[in-house]
């Protein structure tokens, strides 16, 4: 039995037309449209395209919640198993689109599959939750990307365990699969170093994350009319920790508001971490995030104000994705409140 | 404003402010509250010159 493929493109691929058609809601058609034709004789008897929708890049980025229902209802009605998407190549807006659709449909239980280039910024945004395969930068490599799309799809639906990312050839996912050795951990430790002494290749079983770059904005002019707020990976919270903010792997921050408070003293405030030895915080949580000196600075004049809520979680083993996710959170308040600058404080 | 700059470093700070001690990066306990104040605000306007300053790489002040 074949299994039945809802595929996924835009207003381009769908023959609909370019830049000024990015704005046209989803729509559905029975069978395949633009490179679904390619994409079905490769997928041969194994799966069929069974309908393609297609939409505008900007109403897909733009009215997200919708799209997503469309497509799930989509994949419904045409009782389908999976969906594809793309490829989108180096379209910035057709990738996160078709990450966001196959994302969507993998959400609601359905197998998805996209095909980009490694630099689109859907990649980052939607690897953890499709397959995507890597591209070239344009559709002239359309020809490359179809089989492989198309045979690892097949590969998927067909429930084949498999292998890594780089076995497969799809785009690294982040997630971890538990897996048995014959040798101990202790006997692979020695025969990596030993390996890397011999400097001879060898792969680790525990990447660290990347952390990425951001090029530096240029200096606050006048900090005398600046908004300044404070944020700290050091849980200093209101006494009682009111959001239960955990002592290590945090999974949460709090937004506290300081209107008033001149000083952070002891019995008020408090430290959370549990990473530390509390006693030099919890005896004066200025140590940690220094409100009383902000307060000082203001009152004199060196800044404007300092912004009237704090930022605070616990940076103690707290995991690498949460923490980017929050920090985004964090800095767009502080943006839509036009805060100029920002001092974090870490332990 | 850290005290393990190597962290701040690896994580992608772009200005960065060298403190006193893991457990009290703004303060010392082994000062008198005058004392201790004064080495807090001199660290606190460090990090504003900091602000002020246009960098182009990550930058240990």
């Amino acid at each position: 039995m074949a299994y039945r493929v809802i595929h996924y493109i835009n207003q381009f691929f769908g023959g609909i037309g370019g830049e000024e058609k990015a704005d046209i809601a989803p729509e559905v058609r029975d069978g395949v449209a633009g490179p679904g034709m390619g994409l079905a004789k490769l997928l041969g008897d194994k799966a069929e395209i069974v309908a393609t929708i297609i939409c505008g890049d900007n109403y897909c980025v733009g009215n997200q919640e919708e799209v997503g229902k469309f497509i799930v209802d989509t994949l419904k009605k045409y009782n389908a198993d999976a969906l594809i998407a793309g490829p989108a190549f180096n379209a910035g807006r057709y990738g996160m689109a078709s990450g966001f659709a196959c994302s969507a449909a993998a959400a609601a239980g359905y197998t998805t599959l996209t095909g980009m280039y490694p630099e689109n910024p859907g990649v980052e945004l939607y690897k953890a939750n499709t397959y995507i395969v890597p591209t070239t930068d344009s559709a002239a490599g359309m020809g490359k990307a179809l089989p492989v799309m198309a045979a690892l799809f097949a590969k998927i639906l067909s429930g084949e365990k498999l292998g890594t990312a780089e076995a497969e050839g799809y785009i690294e996912r982040g997630v971890r699969i538990n897996t048995f050795y014959e040798e101990v951990g202790a006997e692979r430790a020695v025969a990596m170093l030993l390996k890397k002494i011999k400097g001879e290749p060898f792969t680790t079983e525990y990447k660290m994350p990347v952390f990425d770059r951001v090029t530096p904005r240029p200096g606050v002019k006048d900090l005398s009319k600046a908004t300044i707020a404070l944020v700290t990976s050091g849980g200093i919270v209101p006494m009682g920790n009111p959001d239960h903010i955990a002592a290590s792997s945090a999974r949460n921050y709090g937004g506290y508001e300081i209107d008033g408070v001149t000083d952070l003293v002891s019995g008020k405030y408090q430290t959370a971490h549990g990473g530390y030895d509390q006693t030099y915080a919890n005896q004066d949580p200025d140590r940690v995030l220094p409100v009383d000196v902000l307060r000082d600075l203001e009152k004199e004049g060196k800044i404007g104000k300092l912004y009237h809520t704090f930022y605070t979680t616990v940076g103690n083993g707290t995991a690498v994705g949460n923490a980017k996710k929050w920090g985004e959170e964090i800095g767009k308040q502080l943006k839509d409140n036009n805060v100029q600058a920002v001092i974090l404080t870490s332990t | 404003m850290a005290s393990i700059v190597p962290i701040s470093q690896s994580v992608g700070a772009n200005r960065i402010i060298p403190t006193v001690a893991i457990p009290h990066p703004l303060g010392n306990p082994t000062l008198d509250e005058k004392g201790e104040k004064a080495l807090r605000r001199k660290l606190v306007e460090k990090a504003l010159d900091a602000l002020h300053t246009d960098v182009k790489e990550q930058t240990v002040f």
